[in-house]
C-alpha cells in the first residue's frame, strides 16, 4: 500500500492536473469510440442506399471528430507528462532532503548505495509509472468500457463472442505472463551472476594469471553464460508466442462476428454497417485489455520501489536540533565523553560502551584499535554525526546535543578516512570549509599538509580539476588534500579518521611534524591503526572491543597494557617500538 | 510510448545494493525499460562507423544461416497468409452484403433485369452500384459459401500463427546462439590481453562491455531481425493487395507515408535534443546525489547542507523542465499518428462509400482495405523506431569488437623450453623497462638471487616495487635485457609453466564466490582435500574456518563481511601455500587488520617463505631484517642493496628511509 499511498500524496497538489488529464483522456476516448458508429451510419444511410451525400457530410463529422481526438489527445500528453514529472521531482526531492537529515548512524542502516539507488532509480520508476497510468492506463478502462457498451447496445448475441473472446485473450496472456514473469526474474539472478563472474576475473586478473587459471575461469563463465542463455531461450520462446496468440485471437474472433452477424442480418436485427462497426469495438476493447495487461506489469516493481523509498521518508532522523541552543560558546576546542555508550538498533552489543575520557585543548590525542573496536563511531560522536545511545559528549564543557549543529560544526575540521573530493578544481575542494580562504591560505594548508609538493607540480596548480570522488588522484593525494580543506577551515578541533593510511610512512612522519610545529593551539584527535603514526600524541586510547582498554602515553602503554603491547608487537618488533 | 527507452545501459552506483532489477521490463519490448539511474552512462547513440560493424555484426550470424533462411521462409509464409486475411474477410462481407441486397429483390428476375428495372425508374445510382454486385435475386444470405470461406479463413489464420509462432522461436534460437558465442569470444578474449591493456582500461567500461552492451546487442538483434523482415514484408503484401483493389485508395493511403514520417521526423529531431538534455541533466543530478550521500558527514560537517540542497532543488527543477518538454514533444508523435491514421480511414471510408454507392468497389473490398491501412501504417512507424534500436545495438556492437580487436599479448614460444632444476634461483640481467615506451621506469637493473633466499624490497610508494613482481611473472614485456628462473629465459618459457613455479600473496586479497574449500583449491586444482586441510592448518586458516558453522563449505560472499579482512588474507596464503611454488611474491599489507590475526597472518607468511625464493614487498620491520637481501627502490631504480645491518652502516637512502619510516622520531 506504500505505492498507493506515495501516488495519491503526491498526486494531491496536483489534482487539478489530474483532473484534465482524465477530462481529455474521456474526451480522447469518446471520439475514437464514436468514429466506428459514423462509420457504420457511412455504410447503412449512406452507401446501402447509395446516399452520396450522406456519405460526405458524414465523412466531415468524422474529420472533425479526429480532429477533436488528437486535440485532447495533445492535451492529456501534456497534464500527464507535467503531472508525473512533476510527481518525480517532489519525490526526487523529498528523498534527498530527508537523507540530508540522516545521521551518520541512519545513514549506515542503508547504506549510501542503497540511498542512491532509492534517490535515483526508484524515484524515476515510480515517475515512469505514473506517466504511463496518466497516458495510457487512465485511457484503457474508458476505452473498454465505452466500447463494451456501445458493443451491448448494437447486439446482445453478438456481444456473447466478445463475452467469451475477452476472457480467452485474458487467460492466454495471464498464462504466459505467468510462466514468463519468474523467467524475467530468473534472468536477472543469472545475469547478475554472469556480470559477478566477470567482475571478478577482472579484479582478480592478476591472481588468476599467476595461478594459471584461464581455463578453469573460462569454464566458470561458461557456466553461467550457459544458465543466461538457456533462461534467455526459454522465456525468448514464451514471447515468441505472445503476438501470435494474440493476433490469433483477434482474428478468430472476427471471423465469429461476421459468422454470427450474417445469420442476425438475414434475419434482419441487423445491418451490415452495424456489423462491421462491432468489429472495430471489439477490436478497441481487446486492445485496451492487452495494453492494461501490459501496464499492470509495471506495477509489482513499481511496488519495490515504493517500498523502498517510504522505508526511508519514514525514518525520523536520530539526531535533531536542539530547540533552544546555547550561545555564546568558548571556541576552545576541549571534549570529554562522560559515560558514552553508543548502539545500533537491534543490534546484541553496543559499538562503543561506557566511555569516559577527556581531550584537553590544544592536545593530541590518538585513539588505536582493530577494524570494528567503534573508532569512527567515536568521531562521529564528537562531531554529532551521531547521537550517544547513553552519556553524554562535551565540547567546550557544552552538550554537544544542546548546540546549534552549525556551531559545533564551525569547531571541527574532519578528515575522514577515504579522503573523499568533490567535483571541482583542488581550490574549490580546499576553499569548501571557508569560500573566501585567500590563495595563501590554500597553499599554507597545502604545505602543512605535505601537498604542495604535487599540486604545484600539476599542470593547472589550485586550479587542476578533480573528478566525482577525486578519482583522479591518488589515495596519498586524496589524504592529503583532504587534511588541507579540513586545515583552511581553521578550526578548533582537528578530527583525523585513520587519515594517515594511504601515506608512506616518511610522508606521515613530515605531516605530523609540521601538523605539531605549525598549529600548536588546535586540538587534534587521530584515529589510527598504524603504531608510527600515534605513538607521540599526548595522550593515547587504546579501544577494544568498544569499550577503553587504556590511556596514557607510549611508553606507559607499552610497558603496562596487554592490548597495546599486543598490537604494537604486531606492527614492530620489541626492540624498535622501544 | 514514452521514448524512456535504452536507459538499461547505465551504470550502476558501485555496490548498489538491491535497487530494482535492472532487467529491461515487459515483454515484446513494449513500455519503457527502466533500470539503472538514466544516463549515467548512456550507450553513445550513434556508431562511428555504422556500415563496417553493422556488417560485420550481421556477419556473425553466418553460422546460423541455415536457419535463419528457414526463418526467412516462414516470414513470408506467416505473413503472406496474414495479408491474405483481410481479403477473404472482405470476400465473406461481400456474400453477406449480396444475400442481404438479394433479399429484398423479387424471385425469378436476373439481376440485369433488376438493373435495367432501376434505371427505368430513374435510381441510377442505386443501379450503380447493383452492377458491382453479384446478386442472386429472391434468395437470402448465401451461407454455404459463407461458410466455406469463412472455415477457409480460420485455416488461414491459423497457418499465419504457426508460421508466425515458429518464425519467432527459430529466430530467437538463432540469436541467442549468436549471443552466446559472442560473450563467450569476448571473455576468452580478456584471459588474452596483455595486462597493460586492463591499466588504459576503467574497469567499469570494461565490464559493461560484456555484459551491458552485448545485453544490448542481443536486444536490439532480437528486435530488430524479426521486425524490420515482417514489416517490410507486411508493407510489401499489403501494398500489393491495396493496389489490387482499388488504385485509388491505395494512393490516398500512400500519401500517409511521407505524412508520417514528416511528421515523426520533425517532432524526433526536436524532441532528440531535448531527450539529449534529459539524459545530461539526469546524470548530473545524480552525480550530485552519488557525491552527496557519499561525502554526508563531510557536507553536514562544512555547513554545507543549505547549500547542497539549494543546488539540487535548482538542477532538479531543470531537469523538470527539460524532462517534462522531451516527454510531451515524444508523447505528441503517437497522437498525430493516430490522426493521420484516422485521416486516411475517413478518406478511405467516405472515397470507398462513394465508390460502392456507385459500384465500382464491393464493400467487402473497403472493409478490407480499411483493415489494409491500418496494418499498413504500423509497421512503417516500426520501422522507424528500428532504426533508433538498430543504432544503439550497432554503438554496442562496436564497443564489444574494439575490445575483440585489441591487441594481445606475444604468443607462447612453439617449442617452449623448461628447466630442468626447479630449484627457484632467478637473476635479472640488464632489465630495463617502462610501462608507456617514453617512461623507464627500470633501467639496466641486474641481480641475482640463489634459491631459498628472501629478497626484501623497500623504498616510497611509487618507487617501482610493484613493477618487479610484475616483471618476474610475466605481467608485461621487457624493453631490454632478461630475466631467468632456473637457467633459462623466461620469455622462452610458456606463461602457465612460469606462473605455476610461482606463487603470489598480494595486498588485496582476491577470492571469488564460492566455497573456502574451493578458494583454497584454487591454487592447485588437482589437490586432494587432505591436501587441502594441511595447508589450512599450516597457515592458521583451519582454526577460524572450524569456528565457522559451514567450515570448508562457507560461501564467501561478495563483499565476503563473514570473514574478516585479516582472515582472508589468510585464505590467500593458503591458496600460496597449496600451489607449491619455487619462488613466492608476497605484498605485505600496510594497513593491519585486527592484531590477533595480524600475527597469525605474518606467522603463516613466514611458514610460507621457509625453504623458497621469495620477493617480498616489506613493510614490516621483521621482515627486513630477516631477508638475505633488501633491494632498496627509488624511481624505479635499485639504488642501493645488501643486508639490514651493512646498508645501516652504510648510511645510505636506506639509513634515511630507516630512520624516517621505521624509527620514526625515537627519540
Amino acid at each position: 500500500m506504500n505505492l498507493w499511498n506515495i501516488l495519491v500524496s503526491n498526486i494531491r497538489p496536483y489534482w487539478k492536473t489530474l483532473l484534465a488529464i482524465l477530462v481529455f483522456q474521456a474526451a480522447q476516448a469518446t471520439a475514437s469510440l464514436s468514429l466506428p458508429t459514423m462509420n457504420a451510419d457511412i455504410i447503412d444511410k449512406g452507401v446501402a442506399t447509395g446516399d452520396i451525400a450522406f456519405i460526405w457530410s458524414s465523412g466531415g463529422q468524422m474529420l472533425l471528430v479526429s480532429l477533436g481526438q488528437i486535440a485532447s489527445s495533445i492535451l492529456a500528453t501534456y497534464f500527464g507528462a507535467r503531472l508525473s514529472m512533476a510527481v518525480g521531482r517532489d519525490l526526487r526531492a523529498g528523498v534527498f532532503r530527508q537523507v540530508g537529515r540522516f545521521s551518520e548512524r541512519d545513514l549506515a542502516v542503508f547504506g549510501a548505495p542503497s540511498l542512491i539507488t532509492r534517490n535515483t532509480n526508484d524515484v524515476l520508476q515510480i515517475q515512469t509509472l505514473v506517466f504511463m497510468g496518466s497516458t495510457m492506463m487512465l485511457s484503457a478502462p474508458i476505452l473498454a468500457v465505452g466500447g463494451v457498451i456501445m458493443a451491448l447496445r448494437i447486439d446482445l448475441n453478438l456481444s456473447i463472442i466478445m463475452a467469451i473472446s475477452v476472457p480467452v485473450l485474458l487467460a492466454l496472456i495471464g498464462l504466459l505472463l505467468s510462466k514468463m514473469i519468474p523467467l524475467f526474474r530468473l534472468m536477472q539472478v543469472r545475469i547478475d551472476r554472469i556480470n559477478q563472474v566477470l567482475r571478478e576475473q577482472l579484479t582478480g586478473m592478476r591472481v588468476v594469471r599467476a595461478f594459471v587459471r584461464e581455463s578453469s575461469e573460462t569454464k566458470r563463465f561458461a557456466n553461467a553464460n550457459d544458465e543466461v542463455t538457456e533462461t534467455a531461450l526459454r522465456s525468448g520462446q514464451l514471447q515468441a508466442l505472445m503476438f501470435p496468440i494474440v493476433q490469433i485471437v483477434l482474428n478468430l474472433s472476427y471471423v465469429a462476428v461476421l459468422w454470427l452477424g450474417a445469420y442476425q442480418v438475414d434475419a434482419g436485427k441487423m445491418q451490415i454497417g452495424t456489423v462491421m462497426s462491432f468489429l472495430q469495438y471489439m477490436m478497441q476493447i481487446l486492445i485496451a485489455v492487452m495494453m492494461s495487461m501490459f501496464m499492470a506489469m509495471m506495477i509489482p516493481r513499481s511496488t519495490v520501489s515504493a517500498d523502498r523509498i517510504t522505508e526511508i521518508l519514514n525514518i525520523e532522523p536520530s539526531v535533531s536540533a536542539s530547540p533552544s541552543p546555547v550561545k555564546d560558546l568558548q571556541r576552545l576546542g576541549n571534549v570529554r565523553f562522560e559515560g558514552v555508550s553508543f548502539s545500533y538498533p537491534g543490534a546484541e552489543r553496543p559499538v562503543l560502551e561506557d566511555l569516559s575520557f577527556t581531550v584537553p585543548a590544544g592536545s593530541t590525542t590518538a585513539i588505536i584499535g582493530s577494524t570494528g573496536s567503534g573508532k569512527t563511531t567515536l568521531i562521529n560522536l564528537i562531531a554529532r554525526l551521531a547521537d550517544p545511545s547513553s552519556g553524554t559528549v562535551f565540547v567546550d564543557e557544552v552538550s554537544a546535543k544542546d548546540m546549534q549543529p552549525l556551531e559545533l560544526w564551525s569547531l571541527i575540521g574532519l578528515i575522514p578516512q577515504k579522503g573523499f573530493l568533490f567535483t571541482g578544481t583542488i581550490a574549490s575542494n580546499l576553499r569548501y570549509g571557508r569560500e573566501e580562504a585567500t590563495e595563501d591560505e590554500l597553499w599554507k594548508a597545502l604545505e602543512i599538509a605535505q601537498a604542495a609538493d604535487f599540486v604545484k607540480a600539476l599542470p593547472d596548480g589550485l586550479q587542476s580539476a578533480v573528478v566525482q570522488g577525486g578519482t583522479n588522484f591518488s589515495g596519498g593525494q586524496r589524504q592529503r588534500l583532504a587534511i588541507a580543506r579540513a586545515l583552511v577551515k581553521n578550526p578548533q578541533i582537528l578530527i583525523f579518521d585513520d587519515s594517515f593510511s594511504a601515506l608512506d610512512l616518511s610522508t606521515d612522519a613530515r605531516l605530523r611534524q609540521a601538523l605539531t610545529s605549525q598549529l600548536p593551539n588546535i586540538t587534534k584527535v587521530i584515529v589510527g591503526q598504524r603504531i608510527a603514526s600515534i605513538k607521540h600524541a599526548d595522550e593515547i586510547i587504546v579501544l577494544e572491543d568498544g569499550r577503553v582498554a587504556g590511556i596514557g602515553t607510549h611508553s606507559q602503554l607499552l610497558a603496562s597494557n596487554a592490548t597495546y603491547q599486543e598490537i604494537v608487537g604486531s606492527q614492530l618488533s620489541a626492540e624498535e617500538a622501544a | 510510448m514514452s521514448n524512456q527507452v535504452s536507459s538499461n545501459n547505465s551504470r550502476q552506483p558501485q555496490g548498489a545494493s538491491g535497487g530494482p532489477a535492472g532487467r529491461p521490463g515487459g515483454p515484446m519490448g513494449f513500455g519503457p525499460r527502466p533500470g539503472g539511474p538514466m544516463g549515467m552512462g548512456m550507450p553513445a547513440a550513434k556508431s562511428m562507423n555504422f556500415g563496417p560493424n553493422a556488417k560485420r555484426l550481421l556477419g556473425r550470424l553466418r553460422p546460423e544461416r541455415g536457419r535463419l533462411l528457414i526463418v526467412i521462409l516462414m516470414a513470408i509464409a506467416s505473413v503472406g497468409l496474414s495479408v491474405l486475411g483481410p481479403w477473404m474477410l472482405g470476400k465473406a462481407t461481400n456474400i453477406v452484403f449480396n444475400g442481404i441486397i438479394s433479399a429484398k429483390l423479387p424471385v425469378g428476375v436476373t439481376q440485369a433485369q433488376v438493373i435495367a428495372g432501376l434505371k427505368a425508374r430513374g435510381q441510377n445510382q442505386l443501379a450503380a452500384m447493383l452492377q458491382g454486385m453479384t446478386l442472386n435475386p429472391g434468395h437470402g444470405i448465401d451461407f454455404s459459401a459463407l461458410q466455406t470461406t469463412l472455415i477457409a479463413i480460420i485455416a488461414i489464420y491459423l497457418g499465419a500463427f504457426l508460421f508466425g509462432w515458429l518464425n519467432a522461436r527459430l529466430l530467437n534460437s538463432s540469436v541467442q546462439a549468436t549471443i552466446y558465442r559472442l560473450r563467450e569470444e569476448t571473455e576468452d578474449k580478456l584471459h588474452r590481453l596483455p595486462l597493460s591493456y586492463f591499466d588504459t582500461m576503467q574497469r567499469g567500461e570494461l565490464l559493461s562491455r560484456v555484459t551491458n552492451d552485448i545485453d544490448n546487442i542481443s536486444q536490439s538483434m532480437q528486435q530488430t531481425l524479426s521486425q524490420v523482415l515482417v514489416s517490410f514484408l507486411t508493407v510489401v503484401g499489403v501494398l500489393t493487395m491495396m493496389f489490387t483493389i482499388s488504385p485509388l485508395l491505395a494512393a490516398i493511403a500512400l500519401v500517409s507515408i511521407p505524412v508520417s514520417l514528416i511528421i515523426s521526423t520533425v517532432i524526433a529531431k526536436r524532441s532528440q535534443k531535448m531527450f539529449s538534455d534529459q539524459w545530461k541533466f539526469t546524470g548530473q543530478l545524480n552525480a550530485q546525489i552519488e557525491e552527496t550521500f557519499t561525502g554526508h558527514a563531510l557536507v553536514k560537517v562544512f555547513g554545507k547542507s543549505k547549500q547542497v540542497e539549494a543546488e539540487f532543488a535548482a538542477k532538479n527543477e531543470e531537469l523538470f523542465k527539460v524532462s517534462f518538454a522531451a516527454q510531451f514533444i515524444s508523447g505528441i508523435i503517437m497522437p498525430s499518428m493516430m490522426f493521420v491514421g484516422n485521416l486516411v480511414y475517413v478518406g478511405i471510408a467516405v472515397i470507398g462509400g462513394v465508390m460502392v454507392a456507385n459500384g465500382a468497389l464491393s464493400l467487402g473490398a473497403i472493409q478490407s482495405f480499411i483493415q489494409y491501412s491500418r496494418q499498413f501504417t504500423q509497421p512503417v512507424a516500426q520501422l522507424g523506431s528500428m532504426a533508433n534500436l538498430l543504432q544503439s545495438g550497432v554503438a554496442s556492437a562496436e564497443r564489444v569488437f574494439e575490445l575483440l580487436d585489441a591487441e594481445e599479448q606475444s604468443p607462447d614460444p612453439v617449442d617452449s623450453s623448461l628447466p630442468e632444476s626447479q630449484t627457484g634461483s632467478l637473476s635479472f640481467e640488464h632489465v630495463n623497462f617502462g610501462y608507456s615506451a617514453d617512461k623507464v621506469v627500470i633501467k639496466d637493473l641486474n641481480l641475482n638471487v640463489s634459491p631459498g633466499q628472501t629478497i626484501a624490497i623497500v623504498g616510497p610508494t611509487g618507487a617501482g616495487k610493484t613493477t618487479m613482481v610484475n616483471l618476474i611473472l610475466r605481467f608485461y614485456e621487457l624493453n631490454g635485457g632478461r630475466i631467468t628462473l632456473d637457467g633459462v629465459d623466461i620469455s622462452k618459457m610458456s606463461r602457465s609453466d612460469l606462473r605455476s613455479r610461482i606463487g603470489m600473496v598480494l595486498q588485496d586479497t582476491w577470492l571469488f564466490k564460492g566455497t573456502i574449500h574451493d578458494n583454497i583449491a584454487y591454487g592447485n586444482l588437482n589437490a586432494t582435500d587432505e591436501e587441502i586441510i594441511a595447508a589450512a592448518k599450516a597457515t592458521y586458516v583451519d582454526r577460524f574456518v572450524r569456528t565457522l558453522p559451514d567450515g570448508y563449505q562457507t560461501v564467501l560472499d561478495d563483499e565476503a563481511s563473514n570473514v574478516s579482512a585479516g582472515e582472508k588474507q589468510l585464505l590467500t596464503i593458503a591458496r600460496a601455500f597449496l600451489a607449491k611454488p619455487n619462488v613466492l611474491i608476497l605484498d605485505e599489507a600496510t594497513s593491519s587488520v585486527d592484531t590477533r590475526t595480524e600475527v597469525l597472518v605474518q606467522r603463516a607468511m613466514a611458514a610460507l617463505r621457509a625453504d623458497r625464493t621469495s620477493f617480498v614487498i616489506a613493510h614490516r620491520l621483521s621482515t627486513i631484517r630477516d631477508a638475505d637481501l633488501i633491494l632498496v627502490m627509488e624511481h624505479g631504480d635499485i639504488v642501493e642493496q645488501g643486508t639490514h645491518s651493512s646498508l645501516l652502516a652504510a648510511g645510505g637512502p636506506y639509513s634515511r628511509l630507516y630512520s624516517s619510516q621505521f624509527a620514526g622520531s625515537e627519540e
